[in-house]
């Protein structure tokens, strides 16, 4: 496994010690855990665990309490949001936050925003290289991301047309063309159904091979978790409860009983039968 | 063969004030474009241009061409210095509280104006030609050339802007969603303050423009809900609308001020307000919001 041909190398990303207050709640206690390159981790949680404060946090929209947060072995707890787009991190929305009233293609570029060289003033003054950067970014979509995610029938469709499965697809887009090292996804399949999120799991998948990055998703669907996630976080009530391969935390008492609860766990189980069968 | 040309002449004087109120209209859509913010003190902004021209060229005696880019300058900073210091520390609260802070700032700017000017109105150094343009035999004053010119540049400026540079996307994205604008690495502040940089310029030059032809008095900020009225006709977001809408309201507060008397002025503007959002809530060529159940 990729995972483990890699394990000697040191994690991408690590959080260390966060906490997050909205008030008197304590959002994230203390929360610790690290991202190993190449690896897929999912962070599980009933709502309101504090898996989105959790990933806010990573991605800089909320600054924590204390702790830090460790991109590449660099201290990035008070990057700004572009910043850490620039430097390799991008993330997905939980609900789907597109550009509406612009087309697909629209959207993708505009994740290509922070590495563009003509930047906002630059294009005003100099024609010629921001056109054929254009055209160069252009082209390198089509290539590299709108076919991998089978999107070409929809490229020049505005967003607002697309029913939400696409729209989905539209945001993994828009966050590859990040190029980023570490892509962020809040619940890829949420609302999905089965075949729509198979399809998810297999781009995830495809997009980890193929791009070499690591992927940090945050998922309620235990099936796809379990399925693709080399690492799984269980977080309840702001802190860590357990960690480590799926099958450990599938087998997890702690996990069940504190906090999946009786029904989820029948429901894990089914899905380890499932996975059997399979 | 008179009426006729009597005819044509208002029409152009109806253009001309048209212009007048497009690049006013242009400094509302550049801040609603990228911030959603519908900033109430654009007339303000406009009079303290106006008042400041007015200061350098009359209190200081400073050359036109100097005094000018300094106006432009000193609405630049305004705008950046209430961007930064205001407006930023309103971010994420709802539109409707950003409005009634412009509307206090404009109050403001009208007392301030009032303490260090005065309250009677003045008039400007003249700086435009004296002698009328003839198109033909059709007469149009100069200033309104001057002011159709101008506002013309400048309009044809921005829309080519918004058409090739690729920062437009940038600032789409931002007012679309400014959440995920900022984590595709958009600099959402950044794009807040040009915005209100560029928009409070437009406005202080054309305050210039307008008390160059109508005079100056701390209550000229008015000018800006006529402006406020043509924005909402051309769709708030469209400067190409905001142009249209423009030129329409200009012409037809010219002809209702020759055949109607001057009081029909300003009931025109607002009959055709009512009209237009009857018809076309979301404006001219605004965009119209389609929500999702």
């Amino acid at each position: 496994m990729k995972v483990l041909t890699q394990r000697s190398a040191e994690p991408v990303l690590q959080a260390r010690n966060l906490c997050l207050r909205f008030g008197g709640i304590e959002a994230l206690a203390n929360v610790s855990f690290s991202v190993e390159p190449g690896s897929i981790t999912a962070l599980i949680g009933p709502n309101g665990a504090g898996k989105t404060s959790l990933f806010n946090c990573v991605s800089g929209f909320y600054k924590p309490f204390s702790g830090e947060i460790l991109f590449e072995g660099k201290d990035i707890t008070r990057t700004p949001p572009p910043m850490r787009a620039k430097l390799g991190l991008a993330r997905s929305f939980q609900n789907i936050a597109l550009f509406r009233g612009m087309t697909v293609l629209e959207n993708i570029k505009l994740g290509r925003h922070s590495h563009m060289r003509s930047n906002l003033l630059d294009g005003l003054f100099y024609w010629g290289r921001a056109r054929k950067e254009e055209e160069a970014l252009s082209a390198e979509i089509d290539d590299k991301i709108i076919g991998l995610l089978d999107i070409a029938s929809i490229r020049d469709e505005p967003v607002a047309n697309l029913p939400y499965g696409l729209r989905k697809r539209v945001e993994l887009a828009r966050a590859l063309a990040m190029h980023p090292r570490v892509l962020l996804l809040d619940e890829p399949v949420a609302g999905m159904n089965r075949e729509e999120t198979e399809d998810i799991a297999r781009f995830i998948l495809k997009i980890r091979d193929e791009w070499e990055l690591t992927v940090l998703m945050v998922e309620h669907d235990m099936g796809m978790v379990m399925d693709i996630s080399d690492h799984v976080v269980v977080l309840s009530f702001g802190k860590v409860i357990a960690q480590g391969r799926p099958e450990d935390i599938q087998n997890n008492p702690e996990v069940i009983s504190a906090y999946l609860g009786q029904d989820a766990a029948g429901q894990l189980a089914l899905t380890a039968a499932q996975l059997e069968v399979v | 063969m008179n009426d006729w040309l009597y005819f044509t002449e208002v029409a152009l004087a109806g253009l001309g004030s048209g212009a007048l109120l497009a690049l006013t209209g242009l400094a509302f859509v550049l801040i609603y474009k990228a911030t959603r913010v519908v900033n109430l003190a654009i007339g303000e902004t406009l009079m303290l241009g106006a008042y400041l021209f007015f200061g350098f060229t009359s209190g200081l005696n400073m050359a036109v061409w100097l005094a000018v880019p300094l106006v432009l300058l000193c609405g630049g900073v305004y705008g950046a210095a209430i961007e930064r210091a205001v407006i930023r520390r309103m971010l994420g609260s709802s539109a409707l509280s950003v409005f009634m802070v412009t509307i206090g700032l404009g109050s403001i700017l009208v007392g301030v104006v009032e303490l260090v000017w005065g309250l009677e109105p003045h008039s400007l150094v003249n700086f435009m030609p004296e002698k009328p343009v003839f198109l033909g035999e059709i007469y149009v004053s100069s200033k309104t050339a001057v002011a159709f010119v101008v506002a013309a540049l400048t309009i044809g400026l921005f829309l080519l802007v918004f058409r090739y540079w690729r920062g437009s996307l940038a600032l789409r994205a931002t007012a679309t969603d400014p959440g995920a604008a900022y984590s595709c690495g958009v600099s959402v502040p950044k794009v807040y303050s040009l915005s209100w940089v560029v928009a409070c310029m437009i406005a202080a030059g054309a305050g210039i423009l307008v008390g160059a032809i109508g005079g100056i008095s701390s209550a000229m900020g008015v000018f800006g809900l006529t402006v406020l009225s043509v924005v909402i006709m051309g769709g708030l977001d469209s400067i190409l609308g905001v142009l249209l809408a423009a030129l329409f309201v200009g012409l037809a507060e010219s002809f209702a001020i020759a055949f109607l008397g001057g009081e029909f002025k300003l009931v025109t503007t607002f009959t055709l307000l009512l009209a237009m959002l009857l018809v076309r809530p979301h404006g001219l060529l605004g965009t119209a919001e389609i929500d999702r159940l």
